[in-house]
Parts: structure tokens; C-alpha cells; sequence
């Protein structure tokens, strides 16, 4: 916004330094905004702003008030249900569950950074190949994408089930007596449903890592080729620099996916017995029978504190690229 | 918060039993009262509730709608639950009924925004401290005109049961069903096994199944409270009744760090070898699948594990269902014969947007399940569940459904379950449940920072 119009904008009353260049203009051309002009921006600009505040503010800042509070979400909120910090006090020292959830999450990431994400990546670029069938592929890898993740869910606990799900016949582990309870020992269960999990993500990643591939300029590669580069220095030297948008939206992409991982986990055990995550522990406290309203808006609150991460990275990088 | 109320309730059962059908004279008027300070600790929150509909103009109606909110959604129950609609349809002037069956666990899960949000007008829910726990809340319309027109029908022991913290009637209740150790008469009498007397029976006896192959004790903990009714009923067994009730209500200043916890640990870590393998992946059905294959020789669970029998199996595996009351363990508690029988209630929402208008339906509809006749149409679908009313056609009951009645009657206390005697936020996933996993995942360990977890985490939560 630095230019000109600027230096003009602070005289014109409180109004935001667009709308004081566009009226600086208008005083000058004469005409340009009429009354139903200006009616119709505001409407433009109300609608979603009012959308924004009452759907996401609102709740937002009113789960930041409930964290303060022991509500259990039944009748008025009174001065008798304001107790300070102790919910977060609580959570952080003797809550056993929040740092294993804390953990999971972590380890959800790391696990989709590092190994769904760019295996998604690189059935991407396989696919970009035009090689036969590429078509079929596709479709394959993108199928459980469609799929909600609780059929996901449903589909990978007939695959773990301890006596007659797929693996443990299929190896032959229940006549052997040697049964590995997938979804069972807390020492395993989150990889098993990681796997779950990336079975969905890899197809997701991909999808949008082909379109961005399709849309990088061939001359680039064929220029690349001519100068000699190999395959794998012109992927990593020539189309991942100009992929860089969709690079950030894939990190992006990532790093949501994890901190908003929930349903499978809920959906094979309700997140208990090693499948803890921050989202769980949300919902079991605050929406289930048990009602602790203000201790499930602390974790969520911590939820939201450790989610503003990625979104500023998201968001910073987006206006910069505007910019 | 089950109480000796249950205990009067089962010498209650006796009379019923006995076809006497009077009233016991066992239950003192000091019962009733030490019965309704039980929920003392919800009490103070209870001021507000009001908001209810009392006034017994004419009570009930006949034609007209109304709608009824269910969980049961097991096949057997299911089928059961439509059966009674259908009757009470065609036995009140056609009043058509609206019947919304939501998951079992998603209905409880949800229950208190269920409550708050448009409800149906009647719905299915449990007695004991999980029915007081809503009713404190003024979240449930008393129905004192409709239990005091059907009350000649129960012996006394069910008025405590379903009585709120301000003594108001809330709930009707229609079926119970003990908790047991099953097993299959026909496998039991090829190897020649015989029932345990005590505790050191059980465990001979398990590791002689296990060295004939089969898997002594079928356990499957995958949903996290079927664990609970082995805790109850060790609980139970080695510290009595009144630990119990006392430890899953916080009261007494009983805590879980208590050595008598420990204990109860300890005990169960002996059993725990002769569990299901990969136990915690496996649901209660997948359990009483292995027993009713062939596959274990023993179930702790409740009576409904024949509506599992009735429906995955016959009719010849339900007749070879058996079962024998947990054995003793010698402690000076096992005179009580403490047992888990929990019992199942209708009860009227208070903030259904129809309730106005369908008051005189709903409550004819409560008027309805009282009745013995109902309550056996439900019976005969879902065999696990054992009719409340004096007037239930006991004659029809086969000799499973007898003995049941019989196991409860002989009980000297009885408790409602883990999860309805003590709060539901303790008893949840990320709370007992999980706990309980937790030790069952190393059944060796040393428990003290367990209960330590145990006891941080109840205190943790607000005052009900």
C-alpha cells in the first residue's frame, strides 16, 4: 500500500486507506461510487465479517471465558463457576492424559511429514509421467480421499481385528495363538491407525501435488534436459523451486491434518488406551456425559495457542506472495 | 450410588419370586431415607431445577402422537423396544409414536445436549445416580401421578430406585439384569468341570481349561467398561458394599490410594493370564462369541450376554447358557453376595417442544411399560433383560431367567454398575476406563501411581 494515496488517506476521517484512496479519487473524477456502490461494498464486506465474528470469534473467545470455568454445561453460568487457572493448572501437572496426547499429535505429525506426505509427493510425480494406466492410478489412490474417515475407520478396524480381522488371518497368527492386537496394545495402536491415516492422506497429498505439477511449464523441463541435468537433479533443482506455493499449502495441508486428527482414533476406541489426541481429550471431556465444559475449553484453547503456528506461516506466506 | 435400597429391591425380587408378591417388610423407613441422601452431593446444585410439568389433569390420553428417544439398538432390544410401541399403538387409541433409536454409546455420550436441546418426550435411560445426576438438573419431568397409579405393581425396593434427590418419582423401571460368570452347560459336562466355591477353585479351574486348550476367561475390554463389572464385583468381594459405595462416590473420605484398592489389583493380576488374548481389541460381542463357539469356558458379564447367544447363535446354544454368582474369596465380606444388577428406566424429558402437548400420551405410554404384559413382550426379544413388575407372567420364564431372579433375590446388597453408581466424567474413557486399561495392560505392576492418577483425577473434577 505504499504509495501515494496514502499520505492522503489519514486526512480522510477513520475511513481504511483503500476506501480513502477510492473516495480521494472520486472527489477528483466526480463520479465512480455511488450510494448503491458503497451500500453494496458494505454488504460485501459486512456479510463476511459478521459470518467471521459470530461463527469463529464468537465461539473462540467464548471458550477462552469457559476455560476460566468449572461449567458443566447444564443451566446459568454463575460467579461461583469462575476458578482462575486451575483447569490449565490441572492439565499441565496432574492431568495424565494431555502430555500422551500432546505426544501423539507430535508423533501424527511427524509421522506425516515424513512419511505420507512425501511418499504422496512422489506417487505424484510418478504419475505426472504419463505413464499407461495413469488414469487408473489415480482414481486408486484418490478412492479413499472420497471416503469419510469414519468408513476409513470402519474399513481398517475389519483389517486389525484381533481374532477375525484380515492381518492377523492372513499371516496366520490366530491359529498360531500369537495374535497381535492392533488396535489394542497402546504401544502399537497409534501406528496402526497412522497407517490408516496415511492411507487417506497419501491420495489427498497427491491430488494436489499433481496439480500442481501438471501446471509447471514443460519448456522447464525440456530445458533442463538439454543442459543435461538427470531426473533427479531436475526435480529437485528446477521443479520443486517453482512448485513453492504449493509446497507451503501442502506443509500447510500437513500440519492441519495432524493437529486436527480425530476421527479415526475416536472411531476405533473413543481415544483412550494409547490413542489419546488433543482433539479427543476435547470432545470426551466437553461433549460426552461426563460435561466438564471448562476443562475440555483449556485443551482447546491449547489446541487453538498451538494451531496459530501454521496458519500465520500459512497466511504470511500467502500475502507475501501477493505482495 | 446403588445402595442398600438394591439390597431391599433383591429381598424384594424374593417375594416376587415366591409369588407372594408382598410388599418387604425389610425395607425400613431409615433405608428410604439414607436411599434419598444418597445423592446429597448433587443436592445443592439441584435448586435449579423446576421447570417441569406437574399438574395431573386427567394424567394420561389415548390417540393422539408422541415420541420416544431410544438406545437400544441391539438387534434383540431393537426389535423389543418396536414390539412395545407397536402394542401400546394399537392398546391407546392409535397414538402414533415417533421412535428415534440412536446408538447406545452415542445416545449416553450425548445425553446431557440431548436434554438441553429438543428431546424427544419420553426416552430410555438407567436408574440410580446416573437418573438422579439429570433429574438434579431439572433436565427430567417427575411423573409422581403416573408411579403412584402403578406403584401397587413393584415391590418397594424399585420406589428408591427411581426416586430424584428431592423425592420426586422419575422413572419407570422395566427391566434388570444381573452380572454373573456364564458359561455352556454342554462344554462344562464333557470335561467334567465343576462350578468354583472360592477363589483358589477358579484358578485351578482356569488353569485346567487352559491346558485342555480352551481360553479360561473370555474378556474383551475394547469399549473400556466392561472391565468395571470385574473391578465391581472384586471390590465387592474383598472390601464389602459399603467400600464400594463409598470409594466410587468419593464419600466417607474414601480415596483411591487406599490399600484396599491395591488389593483389588492385586487379586485380579492372579486372573488376568487366563484372559482372551488381545482382550483389548475386542468387543463384549466378540467375547461372548468365544463363548458361545466353544472357544472359553467362562464370561463375567451381564445377563444380556444371552441376547448375544439368542441372536448369533440358537436357540439350542441359549438353553446350554449356564452361569454361577462370582466365587468367594475369603474375606469377611463374602456373606453379602454382593452383586452388579443394574436396572433400565423410561423417564420423560422436560424440554421436549412436544412434551406440552403430548403429556397425556407420554405418561400413558409410561402407564404402558409398567404393565408385566409389556415388559414380557420386551423379555421374549431380549432375553437378557428381566421384567420389573409384579404382574410379568413369570411362568414363562425358562430356567435361565429363574435362576437370574434367583442369584439377585439371594444378594444381600446390590450395586448398579461402575458406571451408574459413581460420576459418568470418572467413569469414561478418559477416566476409569482408560485407567483401568491401563493396569490391565501390565497386570504385574506396582498400582500405587495408578491410584495416584485415579484419585488426582477425581479430584480434579467440579462439584456436581
Amino acid at each position: 500500500m505504499a504509495n501515494p494515496t496514502t499520505s492522503v488517506a489519514p486526512a480522510r476521517s477513520q475511513q481504511a486507506p483503500e476506501a480513502g484512496a477510492l473516495v480521494a479519487r472520486r472527489k477528483r473524477r466526480y463520479t465512480l461510487l455511488t450510494r448503491h456502490d458503497k451500500i453494496l461494498l458494505a454488504f460485501m464486506v459486512g456479510v463476511p465479517l459478521t459470518l467471521d465474528l459470530v461463527l469463529i470469534w464468537g465461539p473462540t473467545v467464548a471458550s477462552v471465558v469457559l476455560s476460566f470455568t468449572n461449567w458443566s454445561g447444564i443451566g446459568p453460568i454463575t460467579d461461583k463457576n469462575f476458578i482462575g487457572f486451575k483447569n490449565y493448572q490441572f492439565m499441565f501437572t496432574g492431568y495424565t492424559l494431555f502430555w500422551p496426547a500432546f505426544l501423539h499429535n507430535l508423533t501424527w505429525l511427524a509421522w506425516l511429514t515424513f512419511i505420507a506426505t512425501p511418499l504422496g509427493m512422489f506417487f505424484a510425480v510418478l504419475l505426472d509421467r504419463e505413464m499407461r494406466g495413469t488414469r487408473i492410478y489415480q482414481s486408486v489412490f484418490f478412492l479413499p480421499v472420497v471416503l469419510s474417515l469414519v468408513v476409513v475407520g470402519f474399513i481398517w478396524e475389519l483389517q486389525y481385528a484381533p481374532t477375525d480381522g484380515f492381518i492377523n488371518n492372513a499371516f496366520g497368527l490366530v491359529n498360531s495363538g500369537h495374535l497381535i492386537d492392533w488396535l489394542g496394545n497402546p504401544r502399537i495402536n497409534l501406528f496402526a491407525i497412522l497407517v490408516a491415516t496415511s492411507w487417506r492422506h497419501i491420495g489427498y497429498i497427491m491430488i494436489l501435488y499433481l496439480a500442481g505439477l501438471k501446471s509447471v511449464d514443460p519448456s522447464l523441463r525440456e530445458a533442463a534436459r538439454v543442459d543435461g541435468a538427470t531426473e533427479v537433479q531436475t526435480f529437485f533443482s528446477v521443479i520443486l523451486p517453482v512448485m513453492a506455493p504449493i509446497n507451503v499449502i501442502i506443509v500447510v495441508v500437513t500440519a492441519i491434518e495432524a493437529l486436527r486428527a480425530f476421527d479415526i482414533a475416536f472411531i476405533i476406541n473413543q481415544g483412550k488406551n494409547g490413542l489419546e489426541l488433543l482433539s479427543i481429550l476435547i470432545t470426551n471431556n466437553s461433549i460426552s456425559e461426563a460435561s466438564l465444559v471448562g476443562f475440555g475449553s483449556a485443551i482447546a484453547v491449547i489446541l487453538l495457542v498451538i494451531s496459530i503456528g501454521p496458519i500465520v506461516l500459512f497466511l504470511s506466506r500467502t500475502m507475501r506472495t501477493l505482495a | 450410588m446403588g445402595d442398600s435400597r438394591e439390597a431391599k429391591r433383591v429381598q424384594n425380587l424374593l417375594a416376587l419370586q415366591d409369588e407372594a408378591l408382598r410388599l418387604n417388610p425389610n425395607l425400613t423407613r431409615r433405608d428410604v431415607l439414607k436411599i434419598a441422601g444418597y445423592g446429597s452431593l448433587a443436592a445443592f446444585i439441584a435448586a435449579c431445577g423446576g421447570g417441569a410439568t406437574n399438574t395431573p389433569t386427567g394424567i394420561t390420553a389415548t390417540g393422539g402422537t408422541m415420541s420416544l428417544g431410544s438406545y437400544n439398538t441391539d438387534p434383540g432390544s431393537k426389535a423389543g423396544t418396536q414390539a412395545i410401541v407397536d402394542a401400546f399403538t394399537s392398546a391407546n387409541g392409535g397414538t402414533k409414536v415417533k421412535l428415534n433409536t440412536v446408538d447406545h454409546g452415542t445416545f449416553q455420550n450425548t445425553i446431557s445436549q440431548y436434554l438441553q436441546g429438543t428431546p424427544e418426550d419420553a426416552f430410555t435411560w438407567f436408574s440410580g445416580h446416573r437418573m438422579r445426576f439429570f433429574a438434579a438438573k431439572g433436565l427430567a419431568t417427575p411423573i409422581d401421578d403416573v408411579w403412584s397409579a402403578v406403584k401397587s405393581n413393584y415391590t418397594s425396593g424399585f420406589e428408591a430406585s427411581i426416586k430424584g434427590n428431592d423425592g420426586k418419582a422419575y422413572a419407570i423401571p422395566t427391566d434388570y439384569y444381573p452380572w454373573a460368570v456364564f458359561y455352556r452347560k454342554d462344554v462344562w459336562a464333557a470335561k467334567g468341570y465343576n462350578v468354583p466355591k472360592n477363589w483358589d477353585d477358579l484358578k485351578a479351574l482356569c488353569a485346567k481349561m487352559k491346558s485342555d486348550g480352551l481360553i479360561p476367561i473370555a474378556f474383551a475390554d475394547k469399549d473400556g467398561w466392561p472391565a468395571q463389572g470385574t473391578f465391581d464385583i472384586l471390590n465387592l468381594r474383598l472390601n464389602g458394599y459399603d467400600f464400594h459405595v463409598n470409594l466410587l462416590t468419593g464419600q466417607n473420605g474414601q480415596k483411591w490410594t487406599d490399600p484396599k484398592v491395591t488389593a483389588v489389583f492385586k487379586k485380579w493380576s492372579e486372573i488376568t493370564q487366563y484372559y482372551s488374548p488381545a482382550f483389548a481389541g475386542l468387543t463384549w460381542e466378540k467375547g461372548a462369541d468365544q463363548l458361545l463357539r466353544k472357544q472359553a469356558g467362562m464370561y463375567l458379564l451381564g445377563l444380556f450376554v444371552s441376547d448375544e447367544f439368542k441372536a448369533s447363535g440358537s436357540q439350542a446354544d441359549v438353553d446350554q447358557l449356564d452361569f454361577f454368582a462370582f466365587p468367594h474369596v475369603g474375606s469377611s465380606f463374602d456373606a453379602e453376595e454382593a452383586l452388579d444388577a443394574p436396572i433400565d428406566v423410561y423417564m420423560l424429558t422436560a424440554k421436549s417442544p412436544t412434551l406440552q402437548n403430548d403429556l397425556g400420551q407420554a405418561k400413558a405410554f409410561l402407564e404402558f411399560v409398567s404393565k408385566g404384559s409389556t415388559q414380557v413382550t420386551y423379555w421374549k426379544n431380549a432375553p437378557g433383560s428381566i421384567p420389573t413388575a409384579n404382574d410379568a407372567d413369570t411362568s414363562q420364564y425358562p430356567a435361565l431367567t429363574k435362576k437370574a431372579v434367583q442369584i439377585v433375590s439371594g444378594a444381600k446388597k446390590i450395586t448398579q454398575y461402575f458406571d451408574r453408581d459413581s460420576r459418568p466424567d470418572f467413569a469414561g474413557p478418559n477416566g476409569m476406563q482408560g485407567f483401568l486399561l491401563k493396569f490391565l495392560s501390565n497386570p504385574s505392576q506396582d498400582t500405587t501411581n495408578l491410584q495416584k492418577d485415579m484419585q488426582n483425577f477425581w479430584d480434579s473434577l467440579p462439584p456436581e
